[in-house]
């Protein structure tokens, strides 16, 4: 058996076994996410990629859809429904699956944009006060404990996440990223996002 | 020939008037001229940066940049790389930590590009600003090694020819002028700082500074002690 097949068997035993969960739902959790998320977490838009996230890091997005925290239009209409009936385990699990899926990187952002967006990704805009987001993200964004892994995420995804904090939708961390992303203009934000759409 | 060159305005050689030879202009002021000519035109104008440095707004602006990685407080932050605390830091440790990143002293990529923009008088309003805060620890380091800790830090190892941290940084761990505060420091950092004290820092073996007094404070501190110390200062208010 593959690997992940046979994790996917050993959590829906878990699953099943579980006196915690409470619903007929959470039997098909991993399924429930694959309809969206893709069938290796890989994402499809508008969907991101759960594959080899920071567990914590997703996580925390489960429990900030359940209790309405994190409100971009996406999330308000699916992740809010879909999150709703979670308990804590079933979303620590989840969280957990999902970390251990080897990611693939989407490739699709704009090639020319890359060196640009590697610039402001490594050494910031300091005359702009733009930080560098290596200090938090790792150097190959690869993220760390509930920062969350950037490298190979979707263009459009992180475009769109980066733009929504400066448009005031709020997200799972009051700080710093609202204070941070609020400041890029929409020219770096497409060469930030197409930089990490390619980092492996 | 001559009517061919008429129009040049010059005129034959034999009607042209004698050469006057022309006093050479003396070399030996020249170049002093040129390099005080120089180093007027750009000594005591402000630069743009230091025009910054001056406005409240841009000050305010730059106070939240520092704050984006350091903390709201400036508690520090575990990011990838554990962000240093420098709420309460000492003034003069803090403007010489920036201006050892933009003279190559101590390496940081990030830091680099943080300090190579700032004007003396922005570097000077940031160190008074974050001296001011005063937030809670973030403790995060191991309990267990805080008491070994406390005593290496006040009483030393005087086997190994270490002195008591305290006698430098003071038996509060909160530094003076040039020396720095360690406590509520990250204890990834101490550990990490402590560990890898010649790739960082003394790094321009033409321009020594400070920090080639801990250089063998750092070295003959073994790795067990360099946790302990790390973990007690982590828990100092």
């Amino acid at each position: 058996m593959k690997p992940t097949s046979l994790k996917m068997t050993v959590l829906a035993t878990i699953f099943y076994a579980s006196s915690a969960w409470t619903g007929h739902a959470e039997s098909l959790a991993i399924q429930n996410c694959n309809w969206c998320h893709g069938a290796s977490a890989q994402g499809y838009a508008p969907a991101p990629r759960l594959a080899g996230q920071s567990d914590k890091y997703i996580e925390n997005q489960l429990i900030s859809f359940s209790n309405h925290t994190r409100d971009n239009p996406f999330s308000r209409l699916y992740m809010w429904g879909a999150a709703a009936n979670l308990s804590p385990q079933v979303a620590h699990y989840l969280a957990a699956y999902f970390s251990t899926v080897p990611p693939k990187a989407a490739d699709d952002g704009f090639r020319d944009l890359v060196a640009i967006g590697a610039a402001i990704y490594q050494d910031g805009i300091p005359d702009a006060n733009i930080v560098s987001c290596v200090a938090c993200h790792g150097p190959n964004a690869e993220g760390a404990a509930e920062i969350p892994r950037l490298g190979g995420l979707s263009y459009y995804y992180l475009k769109r996440r980066l733009e929504q904090w400066g448009e005031g939708f709020n997200a799972a961390a009051k700080f710093p990223m609202p204070q941070i992303a609020s400041r890029l203009s929409p020219d770096q934000i497409e060469a930030l996002a197409s930089y990490l759409s390619f980092v492996n | 020939m001559s009517s061919s060159l008429r129009w040049t305005g010059l005129a034959p050689p034999d009607q042209r008037p004698p050469r006057r030879t022309r006093k050479v202009v003396s070399l030996q002021l020249t170049l002093p001229v040129a390099i005080l000519t120089i180093v007027f035109l750009t000594t005591g104008r402000a630069t743009s940066a230091d025009r910054a440095g001056a406005s409240k707004g841009t000050l305010e602006a730059k106070i939240a940049y520092c704050q984006d990685c350091h903390g709201a407080l400036g508690q520090g932050y575990r990011g990838y790389y554990p962000i240093p605390r420098i709420a309460g830091q000492q003034t003069e440790y803090f403007e010489n930590q920036l201006r050892a990143y933009v003279e190559h002293r101590r390496r940081n990529n990030i830091m680099f590009n943080v300090a190579r923009v700032l004007s003396p008088s922005m570097r000077a309003a940031l160190a008074g600003k974050f001296r001011a805060f005063n937030p809670r620890p973030l403790a995060d380091g191991p309990r267990g090694l805080v008491a070994r800790g406390e005593q290496i830090f006040q009483s030393g190892v005087p086997e190994s020819n270490i002195a008591a941290c305290a006698a430098c940084h003071g038996p509060d761990a909160t530094g003076s002028e040039q020396i720095p505060r360690l406590a509520g420091q990250l204890y990834p950092y101490v550990v990490r700082v402590l560990a890898n004290w010649s790739k960082e820092r003394g790094q321009n073996p033409a321009n020594p500074d400070t920090s080639i007094i801990m250089k063998p404070v750092a070295h003959s501190l073994t790795r067990p002690q360099i946790e302990a110390v790390a973990a007690y200062v982590n828990h100092l208010r």
